[in-house]
């Protein structure tokens, strides 16, 4: 991956110019490639990792991962199921997986009623829907690489030859 | 008048003239430091764990003086590998509390009174002390920014005397920073080949070299029978605290140097053992991810002190650099007073490497980048300010 990338991932603050010093690369390179980035949809946005075990949402105060077994389309495959059913916004992620099911949902809401009724209202009644199994998520450890607690203070001596 | 009962030895050992300014950073609070001299990654997780899978096996016990026989087996297999360089894991290999009892233990088998030890100044602060408690006479070569802070042949031709036993050689050189070339090291090697000196070599920072492949001085032609390997797993695997160096060599001095060793030491912690051989034997992507890291703040460090006027080499290895503070037109000393009062960045005076360097300042880039964006940013103030 283009270190580029791998810094903005790392930190989105961070400043073309300081990009440019730590990677050793142009400045007006650095603007070039983040451009490009942008209109090829490689970059899609730039955001915080809000710690959501310690903000009270009401909006997304249950979380739930929903396996989803689906018939797949002739010529279109599980594409177009897929599409279907990432386009509610209740749909957080959506993922195709081998394995004894097709698709796995992270689907956020504000009590277990809500996402009860997408699940039964919503998904399961859905044309190519064989079937689903919905588990209530307890707890976030880590997520994308991140545990979410604070970050540890540093146990280092604070000078040292 | 009350007899002092502290040995001649430790009387004229110079104290550490500043201890009183590490005890002013130590005192204060929400301090950013750029005065540590050890990785700011914690040991990575797989070390960690195979360490308390080896308490909970119930691995408490001594070990064999020299160590386990699996960490030298890894340590000679390790060597061999990345240097092509091979020492007999039952006789040439020594683990040690730290490159810093290797070091002692090296001196002390080797010195008779009156021997002269070469050491390069700056250089890292107990190469000295520790030659002068094992009896030493230190030979002191002063490197020079003028030269980029390296040691040439010229320098140590001149300083190369009838009764010079040893050279004390560390790179990547903490606090500057600065590497050897093979080509520079072969030159450098051709003289104390022609006097017949002895390298006690200390590449503690050996896998933090950026610029070019890190050549261990053992693998230059003719040396290795003259050299004393020194190595850690402090710097590379961000285990400092766990203690655990090794020393290689010729026989007879590895032989000389456990023999101190079983009678003061006697063994390296055991799960310290255990920890180092994961670390060898283990993967490597996190020593590569810790250097990617240190490269890139080093490259930004570098250009930002530049920009602010404080001067500075761009270091072939380590996490330091050794700028000159000649702008601010203070010494060493009084530049880090001032900036720790007044912007609470610290930072380690040049002095503490030699009492020639007080126009300098060590600055190290273990720190995470947050953190020495920070302390660049109020460092720059601090100069427009002055």
């Amino acid at each position: 991956m283009d270190v580029i990338l791998e810094l903005l991932q790392k930190d989105a603050r961070i400043t073309p110019q300081e990009i440019s010093k730590l990677a050793k690369i142009k400045v007006d390179e650095v603007r070039r490639r983040i451009k490009k980035y942008e209109k090829e949809g490689i970059l899609l946005g730039y955001r915080a990792v809000v710690n959501k075990e310690l903000v009270k949402d009401k909006e997304s105060e249950v979380r739930a991962l929903i396996e989803v077994k689906v018939a797949p389309q002739k010529d279109l495959g599980f594409d177009k199921v897929a599409e279907r059913i990432y386009s509610f916004p209740e749909v957080k992620s959506c993922y195709l997986l081998s394995g004894s099911y097709d698709l796995l949902l992270v689907v956020e809401g504000r009590d277990l009623k809500t996402v009860s009724r997408f699940v039964s209202e919503k998904l399961s009644p859905m044309e190519n829907v064989r079937g689903t199994v919905t588990h209530f998520l307890l707890k976030k450890y880590k997520e994308d690489g991140i545990i979410l607690k604070c970050a540890e203070e540093d146990r280092r001596l604070a000078i040292s030859y | 008048m009350k007899k002092t009962t502290i040995s001649h030895k430790v009387q004229i050992m110079p104290p550490s003239g500043i201890r009183v300014f590490f005890d002013l950073v130590l005192g204060m609070k929400d301090v950013i430091s750029l005065g540590v001299g050890e990785p700011d990654f914690v040991t990575p997780w797989h070390i960690r764990e195979s360490a308390i899978y080896s308490i909970e096996e119930g691995y408490t016990s001594y070990t064999s003086n020299k160590g386990l026989v699996k960490l030298r087996t890894y340590v000679s297999q390790d060597l061999k590998k990345r240097f092509g360089l091979h020492y007999g894991v039952e006789d040439e290999i020594l683990i040690t509390v730290g490159v810093s009892e290797a070091v002692d233990l090296a001196l002390r088998a080797l010195v008779n009174p009156g021997d002269k030890v070469i050491v390069c100044s700056p250089s890292y602060v107990s190469y000295a002390p520790v030659a002068e408690l094992a009896g030493a006479e230190v030979t002191k070569i002063i490197l020079r920014s003028g030269n980029g802070f390296k040691l040439t042949p010229d320098d140590l031709k001149k300083a190369i005397e009838p009764d010079t036993k040893a050279i004390m050689f560390n790179y990547p050189c903490n606090p500057t920073g600065v590497s050897y070339t093979k080509t520079e090291l072969s030159a450098i090697n051709r003289v104390l080949e022609r006097h017949g000196i002895l390298v006690i070599s200390d590449e503690v920072y050996d896998e933090l070299t950026y610029d070019f492949a890190h050549t261990p001085f053992a693998t230059l032609p003719g040396a290795k029978e003259r050299t004393l390997y020194l190595n850690g797993f402090s710097k590379a695997y961000a285990m400092t605290g766990w203690r655990v160096g090794y020393a290689c060599g010729p026989k007879d001095i590895i032989a000389a140097m456990t023999k101190i060793h079983q009678y003061t030491i006697m063994c390296v912690p055991i799960m310290s053992q255990m920890a180092a051989c994961e670390a060898v034997a283990g993967t490597r992507k996190p020593v590569e991810d810790m250097k990617q890291e240190y490269q890139r703040r080093r490259e930004f460090v570098v250009g930002r002190l530049n920009e602010m006027g404080l001067s500075c080499h761009k270091p072939q290895g380590t996490f330091y650099v050794f700028p000159s503070v000649k702008k601010s037109k203070m010494n060493g000393m009084d530049f880090a007073s001032k900036l720790l009062k007044e912007k609470k960045v610290a930072v380690v005076p040049g002095t503490a490497f030699g009492p020639e360097y007080d126009g300098h300042i060590r600055i190290s880039f273990a720190t995470g980048f947050d953190k020495l964006r920070e302390a660049m940013d109020r460092m720059e103030e601090f100069m427009k300010e002055l």
